[in-house]
């Protein structure tokens, strides 16, 4: 037992190691990035006085590491600063539209999840059956799809020619539950489709690997039922695989959302991010920056510790 | 020649349609001046005309000529995705040959940077580094270049640490031959077909990385014809009913699939399995 709660605890190090210096990058990258950032942004008609004033606007006079420590502290307790565009609390801006973001990728999540378990567990039971095989050509070619492309096919057949769901999702806080999800489908039906193919050619590659192993085989031989073998031998080893295909995928959703997003005039943390960077409003990109890449992050910590909790062999030490 | 065709007879059904989309594009791309009645840029006639008549595709949002920026579209976008994917190569596979050479602290240097590179997505990174360098193609090709050598990297290191324990390597070290002989004489040759099998699929990420930048409106800038601004400028016409916008958004999905499905047999034939 001793040995997991090790390997737990190393995990844990290692990953909030990342989130530190994920941190670093994302804020003291203007520092290694050629050229002064307040010109660059005020471009080249600026005067001096105002070139300085702006400085000091983002704390650029004060020394680096004391701004990144500031900023730091600032983000573990919620104040992120102010925006450059229109001066309003970053964490105000940011918090509500961080929720709905979540509330998308938990919504295609619900839909994702079972729908790629259970096409990829179908294929690697019948492999090499002409269901395996279209199944096969259908996810690498919706792999390559661009998202837009996905999104608007969709607004094109349910919400043009078929005006079941509306093409825009605009809701606010005050959208009743029912409303949100029902306006919510069909960017999180865009995600599913992007997302499903990925995790379903990973499920099928982890579980006819598994069919493969030795042990599965002598189950095979001691003359089990199928469904013993595949409850009793296949499917706590099959844990570990499976989990983590779907927390990276999860992982993957939150980031994948910045385009779906955009495309549905969804109010998400996304959209908020490509706005702010055609603005050039720094502090704004900074934080849901960091927001993405620590949930990103987080989410693979989480595979990873998970994957080690599940694993037979370490569960059941000699 | 001969066994080039005999390949090509064995390759299966997507195959062989990927070759014929991806040659289809190329020669798109390179007689996009022949082809195009219009020039790229230039206003032909009303905003969002219809298809048919003197516009094949009709017109887009500011009278310019759907058909012709489309072509033109072929140019650039597959241009600059090419040229982005060559450039992260090179850097990504020069990296890993050396860090596989060398190795000690250099290793330890070059993986830990990309370990980190990694650990952030690399659209959000991407995203970061936009606003801090502004948007440009030359910032954007750059950023897309950098971020997506490191997975060429990690690739190119795997493979050259096989290579460089080789006899004919150690040989050439004690012949008193230097570095640079050594990455290109002796190991590029042998770590060639896994990096060309992997340069399909990144060219396939790279081309929809810009092509999600330039839908946001931060990658290829106007007037410049592309396919990702194309489907963002003419969105308003799919709630009419009206499916131009899908056309360039179909034209990038088409030739990701063309490439994955050859990348897909180039690998198949070269894992060597019969499945």
């Amino acid at each position: 037992m001793s040995q997991i709660l090790k390997m737990v605890a190393q995990r844990f190090a290692l990953g909030f190691l990342t989130l530190f210096i994920v941190s670093l990058i994302i804020f003291l990258g203007i520092e290694l990035l050629p050229g002064d950032i307040a010109e660059e942004i005020l471009g080249q008609s600026a005067t001096p006085e105002t070139v300085a004033a702006f400085r000091k606007e983002l704390g650029l006079d004060v020394p680096a590491h004391i701004r990144y420590f500031d900023w730091l502290w600032g983000m573990l307790n919620g104040d992120m600063g102010r925006s450059l565009a229109n001066k309003r609390e970053i964490s105000e801006l940011i918090g509500l539209r961080f929720g709905n973001t979540l509330f998308l990728a938990v919504t295609a999540a619900a839909i994702s999840v079972p729908l790629a378990l259970t096409l990829g567990v179908l294929a690697a039971l019948y492999r090499h059956s002409f269901y395996d095989r279209a199944v096969n050509v259908v996810t690498l070619s919706s792999i390559s799809f661009p998202e837009f492309f996905v999104a608007y096919i969709l607004i094109f057949l349910l919400s043009v020619t078929f005006p079941i769901f509306p093409s825009i999702a605009n809701i606010s806080d005050a959208t009743p539950f029912w409303e949100k999800l029902y306006k919510v489908l069909l960017p999180a039906l865009t995600l599913t489709l992007v997302v499903v193919a990925h995790m379903m050619r990973m499920t099928r590659a982890a579980i006819i690997n598994l069919l493969a192993s030795p042990y599965i085989e002598m189950a095979n031989l001691k003359g089990l039922s199928r469904a013993r073998v595949i409850v009793k031998h296949a499917l706590p080893n099959a844990l570990a695989p499976i989990i983590n295909v779907v927390v990276i995928n999860l992982a993957y959703l939150i980031v994948g959302v910045v385009v779906v997003e955009v495309v549905f005039v969804y109010p998400g943390l996304g959209q908020l991010m490509v706005d702010s960077v055609s603005k050039r409003d720094l502090p704004v990109v900074q934080a849901s920056a960091m927001i993405f890449a620590g949930t990103y992050v987080l989410l693979n910590l989480l595979a990873d510790i998970l994957s080690i909790l599940t694993n037979p062999r370490l569960l059941h030490p000699r | 020649m001969n066994a080039t065709l005999k390949l090509l007879a064995s390759a299966p059904w997507s195959a062989r349609f990927g070759i014929v989309v991806i040659l289809g594009y190329a020669i798109v791309a390179i007689l996009a001046p022949v082809l195009t009645p219009y020039g790229e840029t230039e206003i032909v006639g009303a905003e969002f005309e219809p298809w048919g008549g003197d516009f094949i595709l009709g017109t887009d949002s500011l009278g310019r000529d759907m058909i012709t920026r489309l072509i033109y579209g072929a140019r650039n976008t597959i241009g600059i995705a090419f040229l982005t994917t060559g450039l992260a190569f090179a850097l990504g596979s020069v990296m890993g040959f050396l860090a596989a050479a060398i190795s000690g602290w250099v290793d330890q240097l070059l993986s830990r940077i990309v370990d980190v590179l990694m650990a952030i997505p690399a659209l959000i990174f991407g995203l970061l580094v936009l606003t801090i360098v502004g948007t440009s193609i030359i910032n954007m090709v750059l950023v897309i270049a950098v971020l997506e050598s490191t997975r060429v990297f990690r690739l190119a290191r795997a493979v050259a640490m096989g290579i460089v324990v080789m006899d004919y390597v150690e040989a050439s070290r004690l012949r008193g031959e230097g570095l640079w002989y050594i990455m290109s004489r002796e190991v590029l040759p042998n770590a060639l077909p896994p990096l060309v099998a992997e340069f399909g699929l990144r060219f396939c990420f790279v081309f929809l990385f810009i092509s999600a930048l330039s839908f946001l409106g931060l990658g290829i800038q106007p007037p410049t014809a592309d396919w990702g601004s194309m489907v963002r400028d003419n969105a308003t016409l799919m709630t009419f009913g009206d499916i131009t916008p899908l056309v360039p958004a179909a034209a990038i999905a088409l030739l990701t699939v063309a490439v994955n499905f050859v990348v897909d047999w180039f690998l198949h034939k070269a894992s060597g399995l019969k499945e």
